[in-house]
């Protein structure tokens, strides 16, 4: 009897349990879960990424030679660095051969907004230029090439060598002639290159001309034709890859390289 | 010179897509209302059902990328939805409201579905293979006994690859009713930075299968296919003399030799409709300039002497005789029309800002290319020119740059690198401009071309 009663209560118990629980779930349907801490983080402001450090060593070099600017960023989406530099990681160093004194911004990028530091590398005159009948002995071709050969630039869309480049392509041919002299077996290519507007296929023939034409125009001063071999690479090996005309311009030139 | 309505432009690719084909259909169809079809997802019995979802996927795509269907709502479909044609049963009195009942037709031509046409059937495992059961039925049809078109069985692998042929030939089957080539089996080759370097890259046509073609380790850019889809020829930097043409078989995968004149520069090679000559531009004479010769690089012979660039030249696929090229003859680039032995040269552009990338049809009538008309110069969108009358149309508004279209073997679908959505990736349309499918993700994708 006891253990019936003792039964029968609990069922009735549970029932009414059951009863109360059904009745509040209708009368007060629950609210959808809240996202808990998610959304809190997820409006707080968001901290503008901190340079740690941008430095430049040594601030200041002589012509050709090298700098290498250093850097650490915390809380960044993007970090970069102009003049050509492009994208980069939140830490690194990289070596950079300004032909002049050159200012160079690092932007760090996140939602919070740009952080920015300047570092100025000083680029001093070789103290005596190194005129080019007396190259140093311990010269090697290369060397004097990326020394004392400059790269010219383009106008848009053209390949005739502009008022600015026949000095600098003047001056070219004398260095040419001299280091040609020196080293009786060596042969400079002559790189063809263009900006990102023109469509591939067209910029190859024109990267193509760019090249023939200095060739020419070296040729013309007296550089002996046989010792220069032109490339044209289009817009497929830009040197600076932003969507200005600062970085365009730069990309259309005349670049030489040793062989 | 007036722009093509996009409506005159549709109803040209219909009448192109649906010559020959039954009237009742084609009069539809042309008549600018398309057939409606439904599409349930089909159910995989056994190993099969592993791989029916990928079934699904492909078959309704292939059918909706055809363009030449209204898909029914998914939503609106009855909730019995017959797996075999005995699965229908006439009702005495057709009631819409009556969910018990077995399926019959009108619950797919009656509104909400209001399809007229049902593609049904089932996927299973026999013998370790897939088996498709599939039928299409015109469910406009008052009885099942004439309400079938279509009612056949494919075998595949028992695999991913599997459930996608069989989708495929299915829609193929599904899409020649209606006087539709399907475009299962086409294939899209590429240039892709995705392995470290520029290598020529070959995925199915809806994006799915993409695998590495050549391994140079170099630059290699510019690709062409023969009209036979057996040669492939590309623009390469592996030399190191600058960039010549290669040319390999599609089918061995192996080098073809190519004799290269002595230039700085040979590139953009296309191939003649026979494919026994081929003609691309050369800087022999210190300018590019276009050249024919065989196959194997002999017989040179020199097309346009002018100095100026022209790069890019294509021959039509039909006539064989009239090249499309980009020259900047007179002034910024802008596409060019002369006969095969160089005379009679027309500009096709205006003149307005800069035109490249011509792309013949299949038919020969009309090119897709690339033109910054409107935009400052670097922003690229795709039109298509009618190159009898020089009638135009614009299919991108400004979206990113938009480069190198070329047809698919219907003549109705293009395919184009866009860097619409920040990178630039290879996009799949309709040649009326919609229809947008990003086939790319990975790395940079450029440089598509369509073949068979």
């Amino acid at each position: 009897m006891n253990t019936k009663r003792a039964s029968a209560l609990a069922l009735a118990l549970t029932l009414s349990f059951f009863a109360a629980g059904c009745r509040k779930k209708v009368g007060v349907p629950p609210p959808p879960a809240a996202p808990a801490a998610v959304a809190p983080t997820a409006k707080a402001p968001v901290k503008k990424p901190m340079v740690v450090f941008f430095t430049v060593e040594p601030s200041t070099i002589e012509r050709g030679q090298a700098a290498v600017l250093k850097w650490e960023v915390t809380g960044a989406q993007t970090v970069s660095i102009n003049q050509g530099l492009g994208t980069v990681t939140a830490a690194g160093n990289r070596s950079v051969f300004p032909s002049s004194t050159t200012s160079y911004t690092l932007s760090a990028t996140n939602e919070g907004g740009t952080s920015t530091e300047t570092v100025t590398v000083n680029v001093k005159a070789p103290a005596a230029v190194v005129p080019p009948s007396t190259p140093a002995p311990s010269d090697d071709f290369g060397s004097m090439v990326s020394k004392l050969i400059q790269d010219i630039y383009f106008d848009y869309d053209k390949s005739d060598v502009r008022e600015d480049s026949r000095a600098t392509l003047t001056k070219n041919a004398d260095a040419l002639k001299t280091i040609f002299g020196k080293f009786p077996n060596n042969t400079l290519t002559i790189e063809g290159h263009c900006d990102e507007r023109g469509s591939a296929e067209y910029n190859l023939g024109l990267g193509d001309r760019r090249a023939t034409a200095t060739k020419e125009f070296l040729t013309q001063l007296g550089v002996s034709a046989d010792r220069l071999r032109t490339i044209s690479y289009g817009k497929e090996r830009p040197s600076c890859t932003e969507s200005s005309e600062g970085c365009w311009s730069k990309n259309r030139r005349s670049h030489f390289v040793a062989q | 010179m007036k722009k093509i309505t996009l409506p005159l432009l549709l109803a040209l690719a219909a009448s192109v897509g649906f010559a020959q084909q039954g009237a009742d259909i084609v009069g539809r169809i042309v008549g600018g209302q398309k057939a409606t079809i439904a599409i349930p997802d089909f159910r995989g019995a056994g190993k099969a059902a592993n791989f029916v979802a990928t079934f699904n996927q492909t078959l309704f795509r292939d059918i909706e990328d055809a363009g030449v269907f209204k898909m029914a709502p998914k939503s609106m479909y009855p909730l019995a939805i017959p797996q075999r044609p005995e699965d229908f049963r006439k009702p005495l009195k057709y009631d819409p409201n009556n969910r018990t009942r077995a399926p019959w037709l009108q619950d797919w031509s009656e509104p909400p579905v209001s399809s007229d046409f049902l593609a049904f059937g089932y996927t299973a495992e026999q013998d370790n293979q897939i088996v498709l059961f599939g039928w299409l039925f015109n469910v406009k049809q008052p009885e099942v006994s004439s309400a079938q078109v279509i009612g056949k069985i494919y075998h595949g692998s028992l695999d991913e690859d599997g459930a996608r042929k069989v989708a495929h030939e299915f829609a193929t089957d599904i899409l020649k009713q209606f006087g539709v080539e399907s475009l299962a089996g086409s294939k899209i080759y590429f240039v892709s930075n995705r392995s470290g370097s520029n290598e020529i890259w070959v995925m199915d046509y809806d994006g799915s299968n993409q695998k590495q073609f050549t391994f140079y380790k170099n630059l290699i850019t510019m690709p062409n296919v023969s009209p036979d889809g057996t040669r492939l020829a590309f623009t390469s930097f592996t030399g190191g003399a600058g960039p010549s043409i290669v040319i390999h078989s599609l089918e061995t995968g192996r080098k073809i030799p190519f004799y290269n004149q002595r230039a700085s520069m040979n590139a953009t090679a296309s191939f003649t409709p026979n494919g026994k000559q081929i003609i691309y531009s050369s800087s022999a004479s210190g300018w590019a300039q276009l050249y024919m010769a065989n196959a194997d690089g002999s017989n040179l012979q020199r097309l346009t002497n002018t100095r100026s660039i022209e790069v890019e030249p294509k021959i039509n696929p039909k006539t064989g005789n009239e090249i499309l090229f980009v020259s900047g003859r007179g002034g910024p680039q802008q596409v060019y029309k002369m006969n095969i032995d160089g005379a009679d040269v027309t500009r096709l552009t205006t003149g307005e800002g800069e035109a490249s990338n011509p792309a013949w049809n299949p038919q020969g009538s009309h090119m897709a290319f690339a033109w910054t008309r409107g935009y400052s110069p670097g922003n690229w969108n795709i039109f298509i020119m009618d190159v009898a009358t020089r009638d135009y149309v614009q299919l991108t508004q400004g979206a990113g740059r938009n480069e190198n279209p070329s047809w698919a073997p219907d003549g109705r679908h293009i395919v184009i690198s866009s860097n619409r959505g920040g990178s630039t990736q290879i996009w799949s349309m309709l040649a009326d401009g919609t229809q947008l499918r990003q086939l790319t993700s990975a790395g940079v994708n450029e440089k598509p071309v369509w073949t068979k």
